[in-house]
């Protein structure tokens, strides 16, 4: 018997612009799990962690999505963020002339707003930050420039994992976070992102490639094709699909498919 | 997307929040403009006989006059014998002498308005000349700054007790025939800030004046006057509200600003008026003459300006570079929200030599608002080895609103150099999930996507005042976003 799952996602139907790009998702993530969502471009791994999030633009025409035994898509993006759900975007976004520091005390501030904890001052924040920063082996200037502007492609996907570090979410999804990274980058990466695992929180790693999942093991790596989770197991799949591609997955999700609209199951 | 725009919509749509009325007893002269009209305001004022004149000359060039309609702004027709050209809080002809003296019902509106008047407000290193309607009601800090030499009063009061100043420098930078709305508070101000600082003195600290329309159907022509000596520096601050109002307000007012040799005026403004309602009923009209005169060499004037109000802005705080090596620059936040209409901008206009302007334009528009930059770069003959840089960016809020451009560049002097960049950007979709995400409300990502836009402005505000022009760009986009 297992406790209810943290995140519980039920024949999970979305569009976009009316086009239809998850079809019948089902996805479960228990706390202290860490999975791995692979799959070709364009299959709607970004779309599902958006949705998640709470990005408007993307239509649940069927199914549910509970997050802690709550109904998810019932709430506002930043109330989500606020529950503790953080998405790590695949590409973070410039915001010129708001301080990067300005941003993450805002957002750590409103969250503590929320659980009803007093704010952290400015003496107190810049302390939290500087313990953080030196774990993902960041420059303390990139803190006072504008937000992700003129970042590297690096420098912006660390920043994702330092406020992730300083918000401390419960979920945390990332999105390709490791596409773009040098290996030494993707090091630290890895160790800021297993430095966070627990068994409080769960991770939703989006990935296209076998080598961030040989630093974060996952518990589970489930393949997206066709709208759907087409495939789940554990960590040798990610092997697998490294050596064989994803044809065969596809081709496969394309019978059960078939199967499925025969009235088979 | 759709819904995007809708969000923005509600966050752009919040309320005034200074829209009270004090009923006050008011001292107001008949309705309409004639001669007469203006005898009497003059004679209210106990004026000498020079400033009777003056305004005379002013009223019969105006006669001659009409109202100028190069502006991207659109209004029905003023009706200028409709509006009464005077009202004082009654019992107040001459001033209350001390704060004791203030109607306490004035004092809670100015409370309502978070004005520091009180003394010990004041000690925050604030001097508050509070204008309501037309006169001046309460100066403070006068003993402190009159010990420096330092003049701070009304303006009538300056009238009175400093006529030859007033006399040497009054129209020196505006003339009375300068424009429409010039000549026409030329004719009629009631009153405003006078300041001078002696030279080699650094006033101590921000001068502000605080102004607020209240009653109905009175226009309000101010006119300031800050003459720096020689050597001299002073930072002046300027903060608007006007209550709600259906019909529509007229407010005329003019500012000049004079620098002599070395001197150095920072000139601030922060202005709220009532913008109107959300369908675009009443509100200010708020065309304004603002310029300064870099009348020496080595002088500086900087204004800035965070316009957030009125349902028509028409101003263009412009410098005269007069003086070699003198230095004029122009930073201006203008957001239009709802129905207003903003044409503003700057004129720096270069006659010394190595003289300098720098042009800083930040134009926010949401809802239906529409918001134009219009700003003319002039260099003489005269004017060898001038430079101006001029920048001049546009957010956009929603797909219904407008930004317009307008840069007018003469050079006559081969040497001058003259820069001007210009961009346009909508306020993203995706900035403000980003902001979301991290459990920042849609309001308050606004709020700080928007102060990033306008940070290089805010910089160049005093520091109380910077906030206080962040919180008001809040308020005033508040409702855009649910
Ligand atoms: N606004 C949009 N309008 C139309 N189609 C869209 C829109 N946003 C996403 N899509 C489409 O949805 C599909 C899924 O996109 P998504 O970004 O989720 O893929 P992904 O699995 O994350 O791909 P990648 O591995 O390349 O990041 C794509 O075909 C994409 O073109
Ligand atoms: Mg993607």
């Amino acid at each position: 018997m297992r406790e209810t799952a943290m995140l519980e996602i039920r024949n999970l139907h979305v569009t976009v612009d009316d086009k239809p790009i998850l079809r019948g998702l089902e996805l479960e993530v228990h706390a202290g799990e860490v999975h791995a969502i692979m799959g070709p471009n364009g299959s709607g791994k970004s779309t599902l962690a958006h949705v998640l999030a709470g990005r408007e633009g993307y239509v649940v025409t069927q199914g549910e999505v509970r997050y802690m035994g709550r109904d998810l898509l019932a709430l506002a993006p930043e109330e989500r963020a606020r529950e503790g759900i953080f998405l790590a975007f695949q590409y973070p976004v410039e915001i010129p002339g708001v301080a990067n520091i300005y941003l993450l005390k805002a957002a750590l501030n409103a969250m503590r707003r929320h659980r009803g904890e007093a704010e952290l001052d400015a003496v107190d924040f810049l302390a939290l930050v500087k313990g953080k920063l030196r774990l993902m082996d960041m420059d303390e200037t990139l803190l006072y420039r504008a937000v992700n502007e003129g970042f590297s492609g690096g420098e912006k996907k660390r920043n994702e994992i330092l406020q992730m570090a300083v918000l401390e979410p419960r979920l945390a999804i990332l999105d390709e976070t490791d596409s773009g990274l040098d290996i030494d980058a993707l090091k630290v990466v890895a160790n800021g992102v297993n430095a966070m695992r627990g068994r409080e929180r769960a991770m939703i790693l989006v990935t296209h490639y076998q080598r961030l999942l040989d630093y974060i093991r996952p518990d589970r790596v489930h393949v997206l094709a066709q709208g759907r989770i087409a495939l789940s197991g554990g960590p040798d799949l990610a092997q697998e699909l490294e050596r064989r591609g994803y044809a065969w997955v596809e081709a496969e999700a394309r019978g059960q498919q078939a199967g499925a609209a025969g009235g088979q199951r | 997307m759709g819904k995007g725009s809708v969000q923005l919509d509600e966050l752009i749509s919040q309320e005034y929040r200074h829209g009270f009325y004090t009923p006050l007893d008011a001292d107001a002269v008949p309705r309409g403009l004639s001669e007469d009209v203006i005898r009497l305001i003059s004679a209210k004022k106990q004026e000498p006989a020079f400033m009777l004149e003056w305004r005379l000359k002013a009223f019969r060039h105006w006669l001659t006059m009409s109202e100028p309609h190069w502006a991207t702004v659109h209004h029905p027709p003023i009706d200028y014998q409709d509006i009464v050209y005077y009202s004082a809080p009654r019992g107040k002809g001459d001033g209350p002498k001390s704060l004791a003296e203030v109607d306490p019902e004035l004092l809670r509106t100015y409370e309502k308005l978070g004005v520091p008047l009180q003394e010990r407000e004041l000690l925050a290193g604030v001097a508050v000349d509070a204008v309501f309607d037309s006169v001046s009601v309460a100066t403070t800090f006068k003993d402190k700054l009159a010990s420096l030499g330092i003049v701070f009063c009304s303006f009538s009061e300056a009238v009175r007790d400093h006529p030859d100043l007033v006399q040497e420098y009054l129209g020196s930078v505006v003339p009375y025939t300068d424009n429409f709305f010039a000549t026409l508070n030329s004719a009629v101000f009631s009153d405003g800030s006078f300041c001078y600082i002696p030279p080699g003195v650094r006033c101590p600290m921000e001068l502000s004046t605080y102004f607020r329309i209240n009653a109905k159907n009175t226009g309000q022509f101010e006119r300031t006057l800050i003459i720096a000596d020689r050597g001299a520096y002073v930072s002046y601050l300027e903060g608007c509200t006007a209550p709600m109002r259906d019909e529509n307000q007229l407010h005329a007012a003019v500012v000049e600003l004079i620098a002599r040799e070395g001197a150095e005026i920072k000139y601030s403004t922060v202005q709220n008026w009532y913008p109107g309602d959300k369908e675009g009923k009443g509100g200010i009209y708020n065309f304004v003459t603002k310029r300064g005169d870099c009348r020496e060499a080595n002088s500086k004037i900087s204004w800035t300006q965070v316009e957030t109000g009125s349902a028509i802005t028409w101003k263009y705080p412009s410098v005269i570079l007069r003086g070699d090596n003198s230095v004029g620059e122009f930073h201006s936040v203008a957001l239009t929200n709802h129905w207003q209409q903003a044409d503003t901008g700057t004129k720096m206009i270069h006659l010394g030599r190595n003289t300098r302007s720098t042009i800083l334009s930040k134009g926010i528009s949401a809802g239906h608002g529409s918001n134009a930059y219009r700003g003319l770069v002039k260099v003489a003959k005269s004017a060898a080895g001038a430079r101006n840089y001029t920048q001049c960016d546009s957010l956009l809020l929603g797909d219904r609103c407008a930004a317009h451009t307008f840069p007018y560049i003469e050079v006559k002097n081969p040497t001058a150099r003259v820069e001007h960049e210009a961009s346009t950007s909508r306020i993203g979709e995706d900035q403000l999930f980003y902001c979301q995400s991290r459990g920042i409300s849609a309001e308050d990502a606004v709020s700080l996507i928007v102060s990033g836009f306008c940070k290089e402005v805010f910089k160049q505000l005093p520091m109380e005042f910077a906030v206080e022009a962040q919180k008001l760009l809040g308020v005033s986009l508040e409702g855009s976003i649910g």
